[in-house]
């Protein structure tokens, strides 16, 4: 007995579980303060292109403010408790963070056009676990640290980028606030919304004010924010263009910089690797959040002899890849977090067809409103190509075979990225050969895209320096006196 | 016994055999079982399930009684429900297939029988051979024969070939299902080895377990499986039918079986003629959710037939 198709039906999340208010203002010194110039901007629901809320435009004056209060907070209260105290607030805001996961979720998925299944299992999830992580070091530095002498860097400007709003203010509030810091946190426009839920868990939890501050806009809030002359350390996430400016911009000042940057990541597959899974494993290392991760392992080197096999098998799964509204429970791929970024991978694309690469996306069809692109694969692909040298931040994979172990790691490295790389072999020699050779801050082995609080994340080369998350993260907040 | 593949060709056969990564193979899994099957889609899914039955009894007491009643249940899972389809198959001893088949008659409904020394195996060829031949001249459709799990962890790969080779060329125009036992092997990568040499030596379908050991029929193994059945049909075109057997007693694992059958080998494997569920209490599972589909209310176990 054979049977009609079998689909599955839109099963939708129900954003009527999240209140978006109308209008936000800035967090400052524990209170929600009107932005100095009275502008607002517009954060959209990429999905559908509709309004969500107003969001207050900072200014270099709110910025000051924002400076003042965090040095304030820093002097009179921060720098005063044990880190046992401070410990006690960062378990505090872990746990808020979980009690309110689902709503955060949501609203991560709403505001910047991911799978919910993404914001719900990954996202959210790995935030708590930063200030679960990073609230047990508190009281533990000088364990950290053993025989060395440290303080507190005092205020940090921290940058964080769209791709993972919750996650990314995690990674650095959690080891500023827990080696004795204050903040001052400016969210990339597109997606305010979750740092500013994250203020009112702040508030909830007691943090005493000033301690986070969060203020919102766009570029030239965040280049006030690195230009004050109060501010000890910028951490900024982003892009390479964006970071060398803030370099620029802090050179002959005495601020730390650590700078987490673009990537154009290697993924190996090795002819004796085990292909399905290693199949699975791509397929999740450049579609994961739309392909806009830092680390997606954009570029897929395989061996010759197995190459036609694995382009099958990619093609094959990306049949059963669901694309659409980032709140059905079944979507693979959400939507592009912004027109101008649909735009930019729609470029990319172009170029990529331009340079006689050969391109393939699967059958699908996209809502009609909303930014949205389909998984795709690149063959026949030049070194010298810049879809293979460029970050593209968006679906796109660029397949090259190689022969020897001594080409594939030649090409590899010939990037002016360093970020990360894959190796998927069963051959265990062969991951400690190939690793050992990459210049990359993280090397996966037959497996990708896996993050810890734990463990350290950083790049090479122009995918930025610093290390954040583990014990290395402590060390980008404290200065050490030796 | 002839030795029907050279030793050439089976260690090129072996060598092809790709290693498995439990780890991503775990992977895998999760993103199906993060699925959400809702609406008409579990409806149709829950049919497509019970439609795919090999409605199991396979007890050493089991009576001609106890099979009739069995085969009234596959063809009336609960006439309670209108519509409903019958199962594919009856799966009974060799010594019960005479009873199955008469109480079947021409409803459709095939009868499996269980051979060569089920569950264990542990008889000589000879044996293995007059107990199909048995099974067959008593008019089964399908033969469920188990393999030899002794000589296969023993790496004696030509001796587990050539057994299935030879049971496959008694059974004429049954289908042979070949079962690994796979509670009994060791690795994820001896199911890929198994399930490559059964489908080489002329398996029409590759099942897990005889439901007599434990664990059966797991999520890693059925992907593992599958995943030799895929590449078995993109070398050759040739499809090989797949049958889990043995811990799947739930609708929502059933469903999720279905939904890995779908992703993994296409939509082509999702009939009764490919893709077989060898349980016994499945099909009330099936049942009770489907008539909760249906009208929106649990009944209890009691109102369904146990046989």
């Amino acid at each position: 007995m054979s049977n009609p198709t079998w689909n599955l039906e839109p099963s939708l999340e129900s954003a009527a579980q999240v209140q978006i208010k109308p209008q936000y203002e800035l967090f400052i010194d524990g209170k929600w303060q009107a932005p100095a110039s009275g502008t607002y901007f517009a954060t959209v629901n990429p999905a559908d292109e509709s309004h969500l809320a107003k969001i207050a435009w900072a200014n270099a004056t709110d910025i000051d403010l924002a400076v003042s209060a965090a040095r304030s907070a820093y002097e009179n209260v921060w720098s005063k408790l044990s880190g046992a105290a401070r410990g006690k607030y960062l378990f505090r805001i872990a746990r808020l963070m979980q009690e309110k996961a689902k709503e955060l979720a949501i609203m991560e998925t709403l505001d910047g056009g991911k799978p919910i299944r993404e914001s719900r299992d990954i996202d959210i999830p790995l935030a708590c676990n930063h200030f679960f992580y990073y609230a047990g070091w508190a009281d533990k530095l000088q364990e950290a640290f053993a025989g060395q002498q440290f303080e507190a860097l005092g205020v940090a400007g921290q940058i964080t980028p769209w791709n993972f709003p919750l996650l990314m203010l995690a990674w650095k509030v959690a080891p500023a606030l827990a080696c004795g810091n204050t903040v001052v946190l400016k969210p990339a426009e597109t997606t305010s919304l979750t740092a500013l839920k994250f203020a009112e868990i702040c508030q909830e939890a007691g943090l005493p004010a000033g301690v986070v501050n969060i203020v919102t806009g766009y570029g030239d809030t965040g280049a006030a924010l690195v230009a004050h002359s109060d501010v000890d350390k910028i951490a900024f996430t982003g892009s390479t263009a964006v970071g060398k400016q803030i370099q620029k911009a802090c050179i002959g000042t005495p601020k730390k910089v650590t700078l987490e940057l673009g990537g154009k990541s290697a993924n190996i597959l090795l002819e004796d690797a085990p292909i399905d899974q290693a199949v699975e494993g791509i397929i999740n290392s450049i579609f994961f959040n739309q392909g806009h991760v830092c680390c997606a392992g954009s570029r897929l080197f395989v061996q010759e002899s197995i190459a036609e096999q694995v382009v099958a098998k990619l093609k094959f799964r990306l049949q059963s890849i669901y694309v659409g509204n980032p709140l059905d429970k079944n979507t693979d791929i959400g939507a592009i977090n912004s027109k101008k970024q649909l735009e930019t991978i729609e470029k990319y694309l172009a170029i990529g067809l331009a340079e006689g690469a050969e391109m393939y996306q699967p059958d699908c069809t996209l809502p009609s409103q909303g930014f949205y692109c389909k998984p795709t694969l690149f063959t026949d692909v030049a070194q010298s190509a810049r879809i293979a040298q460029e970050e593209i931040f968006g679906p796109v994979l660029t397949i090259q075979t190689f022969r020897t172990m001594e080409e594939v790691v030649q090409k590899a490295n010939n990037s002016p990225y360093g970020l990360a790389a894959g190796v998927w072999t069963a051959n265990g020699a062969r991951i400690f050969g190939l690793s050992s050779q990459l210049h990359a801050g993280v090397v996966w082995a037959n497996t990708y895209n896996k993050f810890d609080p734990a463990s350290p994340f950083g790049g090479y080369k122009e995918s930025g320096f610093g290390r954040e998350g583990g014990r290395h993260g402590l060390s980008a907040y404290l200065k050490f006196k030796n | 016994m002839l030795a029907s593949i050279s030793p050439l060709e089976l260690s090129a056969l072996l060598a092809n055999t790709p290693p498995i990564d439990q780890i991503g193979t775990l992977e895998r899994i999760a993103r199906i079982q993060a699925r959400s099957i809702k609406g008409a889609a579990k409806l149709q899914g829950l049919r497509m399930a019970l439609s795919m039955i090999d409605l199991t009894t396979l007890e050493g007491k089991d009576t001609p009684a106890k099979v009739r009643q069995l085969c009234y249940k596959a063809q009336h899972l609960h006439d309670q429900a209108a519509d409903l389809p019958i199962v594919a198959a009856v799966c009974v001893y060799p010594t019960m297939v005479g009873v199955a088949k008469q109480a079947l008659g021409n409803s459709g409904i095939k009868v499996a029988s269980v051979s060569t020394a089920f569950p264990s195996g542990q008889a000589p060829f000879e044996v293995k051979k007059l107990d199909t031949l048995y099974a067959l001249d008593n008019g089964a459709d399908e033969i469920d024969m188990v393999i030899s799990r002794g000589r296969f962890l023993a790496g004696d790969y030509q001796f587990v070939y050539d057994e299935i080779a030879a049971i496959k060329a008694l059974c004429g125009a049954a289908r042979l299902k070949v079962i690994f036992e796979t509670g009994e092997l060791d690795s994820l990568d001896q199911v890929r080895k198994i399930s490559d040499l059964a489908i080489a030596a002329g398996a029409d379908f590759i099942k897990t377990s005889t439901g007599k050991i434990q664990p059966a029929a797991t999520f890693p193994v059925v992907l593992t499986m599958l995943g030799a059945i895929k590449d078995h049909y993109d070398k050759t075109g040739q499809m090989i039918g797949m049958k889990p057997a043995g811990g799947i007693s739930s609708s929502k694992l059933a469903l999720q079986h279905l939904l890995l059958v779908k992703e993994v080998l296409g939509e082509a494997w999702l009939s009764n003629e490919w893709y077989r569920f060898g349980a016994s209490s499945l099909a009330n599972d099936l049942l009770m959710q489907y008539q909760k589909q249906l009208t929106g209310k649990y009944q209890s176990a009691a109102y369904f037939s146990i046989d």
